[in-house]
């Protein structure tokens, strides 16, 4: 067993876990944040995205101990539930999502995406988006909600509204 | 309190959905997030051969590993290994071989479960697998439906003496006076290819007692949480009125969790055996083997028609592939295409047979659209070869011979009866949308320079019959159940509104069209009205979803109910009132005295009287519900016309979507941003099944495309943004004027593509392709109408 620290979502947790445990079980399984979720066993559904130290992963593609004394935000750190993140409103206003298992992973991908190009072409957010796999959308409207939320964002600091 | 409301509008709006907001933050119940104290977790050993006598088989390893609390195989597990059950057997001499949960002394598919491990983790129960001692002595395996059928041919089951499950015919006219009248006949032997559903969430399952009761609570990512609980209870022989079943978020389905799947009945019967809670969750690679699969059928389709291009008549002999053991529906598949080969187009006669045939591969069983896309793939593709034949413009040859919009209600050569459509007018639209023309122009100018990357352009008009399903049909053609909806609309004393529905969502958005629905007819606002499904604890009666039928039939349950909760209300309201519940008026949630403004009492307000019950009419109960169970009148019919335009590169094979029209008329949209959704999702996993997937496996039955890294579904880089639109052309069977939106897309456009490639390609001597049309096979196909063509 190793004993790690990790900032999930701005709260500390300390731990001991297998140095064979993934990152997104000890998130789903040892400190119970269940919003992240697993697609896949070969690191191709992109479901378990995250952000580690503010860039996105997969997180079946790190350990939990790669994880030590790192930032991770999921799902359910974006925002506090009030005030969505601009992503979150745009993925609503756009009907980004169906089932939303994909969500989680799409909309912290996207949140990358747009940090490294705030200003995406379609081509750009179809490729940006190529490790997260959606099986409702037909991945229309998920374009739709980067666009959107690239204008959101590029629209001042005004976070978007419920 | 019941604000103002435009309830002609209520319907009909795309308002954003309330299930977002939990979604988007990973507020979601999914079943593998329920961790229930005392749990133990069940790991699966499953078969890597796909046909092998088990000689050995010795659990008593697994037992002595950390934190194993019981191991199973078939003979440790005695009467609790029960049978996956098969409702719908098509004939009356079907072969339905046993289906045990734990394989007993043979394996027959790669991925069969041998035996299971219980653990207080998953890491230890996955870890003592290995402790188990198996061995295996392999045999033939069945892997080619043709061979599978010839004498001599190793069997799937023994007892059965066959590989043939059952033959189905359906003799409609004197297709061969047809033939013989016939100037032209054009025969092909089409492949639909084996696919995987691929819903995103893999499936888990929680089963627990629960202590306070005899009750066990099932929770599953599961499509049918109400079947599923007969079936479990018939099964398991645990009293039905003893299951919960409850279905929290699914995420996705498309066919592969209408199921009643061995791991749900191992999870129950051990957890009550266990008398604590087991859970179990696939991993992906589980899920390729050992959720069932869709479509795999050999389809040989003949067409007769003149030499202007009138059909005469159509021929269709399928072999489907049930694979080794026959799951929920799965001989029922290839019947629901049955009756649609005949599709849009008017002939005189049409002659159908299928067999269905065991080989050592997974199950297969409903895939988004089942049966309809085998038989919409194979029409439209003939269709084209046909006008190629005939040398007609392939949507010329559709307008000479489909069924006009005046000629409705149509009755088809197949023997169904189509309400109304309008086949010309989304056409029209589609055409115009995609400028037809000026591609035409476009393709003509590229075939005459010789230009390496060719243009091609794809048709496909479609229909298709869904919202399954009138009870009375479903009876004659053998399915166990029927084909109802149900709801319960409730007013609660603080005016809140509860819709008790049937259908069971996992993605298509039913708690805000449902809430639409009522509130348009309560007047009472979207986001006061609750949806309350897919738990059998709380809404008890339910046929589930499916079939593209929760609209379609649970949506007339839901105008029924609420209709009925407001003619309850009239005379509540008219007692308070002091007048005639005829006087009254009902509009915007609040009764009204027709020619005094001053007297009206809103809908809330007679909740509470309801409740209160101080005051109520003679002769009427308490509390103000109303409930509704509706058998469809008949299946809904929604049609489109789509259009793809491919550039083919002849020198790589590259295909490249670059433009795709498509025009669908699903009558009456509840909430069109939702149908735009599904018909995006839709179309995207029929080009998936033209383009990119398909289930190989090699001649020993392995399972080749094991992986999402193996299988491919197409990522946001593989497809274009769709141009959608409608039609509306209202049903008049279907009491709301909806009609099914959930597969019509994916029904529609694998020909589309498929066509459209073909097309690109026709002036080199190619006549088909095979699905999936991946570069390597399209340069291959080029190559061999070339070597063909000296």
């Amino acid at each position: 067993m190793a004993h790690i620290t990790v900032t999930v979502d701005g709260t500390s947790y300390k731990g001991e876990v297998e140095p064979r445990k993934l990152l997104v079980h000890w998130l789903r399984e040892d400190i119970g944040r269940v919003g992240t979720v697993v697609g896949c066993d070969t690191s191709n559904c992109g479901a378990c995205t995250v952000l580690l130290n503010g860039r996105s992963v997969k997180s079946c593609s790190v350990l939990a101990v790669q994880a030590d004394g790192c930032e991770v935000t999921t799902i359910q750190g974006l925002s506090d539930g009030s005030e969505w993140h601009p992503v979150q409103t745009a993925f609503k206003e756009c009907h980004g999502l169906q089932c939303g298992y994909c969500t989680p992973g799409m909309v912290m991908a996207t949140v990358d995406l747009l940090s490294e190009n705030p200003t995406p072409s379609e081509q750009e957010i179809r490729e940006g988006l190529e490790g997260n796999l959606c099986r409702c959308t037909g991945y229309h409207n998920i374009v739709k909600s980067v666009s959107y939320a690239a204008d959101l964002m590029s629209a001042g600091p005004t976070k978007g509204a419920k | 309190m019941t604000a103002a409301l435009d309830t002609d509008t209520a319907l009909g709006k795309p308002i954003r959905r309330k299930e977002d907001a939990h979604l988007l933050h990973g507020q979601t119940n999914w079943t593998d997030n329920i961790q229930l104290p005392g749990t133990v977790h069940m790991a699966i050993l499953r078969s890597p051969m796909a046909h092998a006598k088990i000689t050995k088989l010795d659990v008593s390893g697994a037992l002595k590993q950390t934190g194993v609390v019981a191991a199973y195989g078939a003979k440790e597990l005695g009467e609790l290994n029960g049978g996956v059950p098969c409702v719908w057997p098509v004939t009356d001499d079907i072969k339905m071989p046993a289906f045990p949960a734990l394989a007993i002394d043979k394996v027959r598919q790669v991925g069969d479960c041998v035996a299971v491990v219980l653990a207080t983790s998953v890491a230890a129960a996955v870890d003592a697998l290995d402790a188990i001692e198996v061995s295996y002595e392999a045999l033939p395996a069945v892997t080619d439906m043709e061979a599978a059928l010839a004498s001599g041919s190793a069997l799937v089951h023994d007892e059965i003496e066959t590989n043939a499950c059952y033959v189905y015919k359906m003799p409609c006219g004197d297709y061969e006076a047809s033939r013989a009248k016939a100037d032209v006949v054009v025969a092909r032997r089409f492949i639909n290819q084996r696919l995987i559903p691929i819903f995103m969430e893999p499936r888990s399952v929680v089963a627990a007692p629960m202590g306070m009761s005899d009750e066990i609570t099932i929770w599953s990512s599961t499509q049918i949480p109400h079947v599923l609980r007969v079936l479990l209870a018939l099964v398991t022989g645990i009293p039905e009125n003893n299951l919960r079943v409850v279905a929290p978020d699914v995420g996705g389905g498309f066919g592969g969790k209408l199921q009643c799947y061995r791991e749900e009945i191992l999870v129950t019967n051990l957890a009550k055996k266990l008398g604590r809670p087991v859970k179990w969750t696939e991993t992906r690679s589980e899920n390729m083997v050992a959720t069932h699969h869709g479509r795999d059928q050999i389809q040989d389709i003949e067409i007769a028609a003149t030499k202007d291009g009138k059909i005469l008549g159509l021929k269709v002999t399928l072999l489907a592939n049930m694979g080794a053991y026959l799951q929920i529906i799965t001989p029922g598949i290839p019947l629901l295409g049955m009756f649609m080969y005949p599709a849009i187009y008017k002939m005189d006669s049409y002659d159908f047979t299928c067999t269905g045939v065991f080989t050592n591969k997974t199950p297969t069983d409903a895939y988004r659209g089942a049966g309809r896309p085998e038989a919409t793939y194979a029409i439209e593709r003939i269709i084209d070869e046909l006008a190629a034949e005939i040398g007609m413009e392939p949507m010329e040859l559709r307008k000479k011979n489909w069924i006009t919009h005046d000629e409705f209600p149509y009755t088809t050569v197949a023997g169904l009866t189509y309400d109304t459509g309008n086949y010309e007018a989304a056409t029209e639209k589609a055409l115009a949308m995609f400028d037809y023309d000026g591609l035409r122009a476009e393709q003509a100018r590229r075939r005459a320079s010789g230009d390496p990357v060719q243009l091609g352009i794809g048709i496909s008009t479609f229909t298709e019959m869904c919202g399954l399903a009138p009870s009375r049909t479903l009876g004659a053609l053998k399915y166990v159940a029927g084909g109802w909806e149900h709801c319960t609309v409730r007013a609660l004393p603080t005016g809140k509104i509860e819709v008790v529905t049937g259908t069971s969502p996992h993605g298509q958005g039913h708690e805000t069209a449902w809430s639409q629905i009522a509130s348009s007819i309560l007047g009472v606002p979207v986001e006061d009205i609750e949806v309350i499904h897919s738990d059998t604890g709380r809404s008890p009666y339910g046929m589930d979803t499916y079939g593209s039928r929760s609209l379609a039939v649970g949506g007339q349950a839901i105008k029924a109910a609420s209709e009925r909760l407001v003619e309850k209300a009239r005379v509540i309201a008219a007692h308070q009132l002091e007048c005639s519940a005829t006087d009254l008026e009902f509009v915007n949630g609040s009764f009204h005295v027709k020619g005094d403004p001053s007297k009206s009492q809103a809908l809330g307000a007679v909740a509470f009287e309801a409740f209160t019950a101080h005051n109520l009419p003679p002769g009427v109960e308490p509390t103000l519900q109303a409930e509704a169970t509706i058998d469809p009148a008949d299946f809904s019919y929604p049609h489109g016309t789509h259009l793809a335009a491919l550039e083919v590169d002849t020198e790589t094979g590259q295909v490249k979507l670059r433009k795709y029209v498509c025009v669908d008329d699903v009558g009456i949209q509840v909430n069109p941003m939702i149908v735009e959704g599904q018909v995006h999702g839709g179309v995207a996993q029929g080009i998936a099944q033209a383009l990119f997937e398909g289930a190989e496996y090699d001649e020993d039955g392995n399972l080749l495309t094991a992986s999402l890294a193996d299988y491919l579904i197409p990522s946001a880089a593989d497809l274009p943004s769709f141009d959608t639109a409608t039609t509306v052309t209202p049903s008049t069977t279907h009491p709301l004027g909806t009609k099914g939106v959930g597969e019509a897309g994916t029904i529609a456009s694998t020909p589309a593509i498929i066509n459209g490639i073909v097309d690109a390609l026709r002036h080199l001597g190619v006549t088909d392709v095979a699905m999936p049309a991946s570069p390597q096979t399209v340069w291959r196909t080029i190559q061999a109408a070339k070597a063909g063509a000296k």
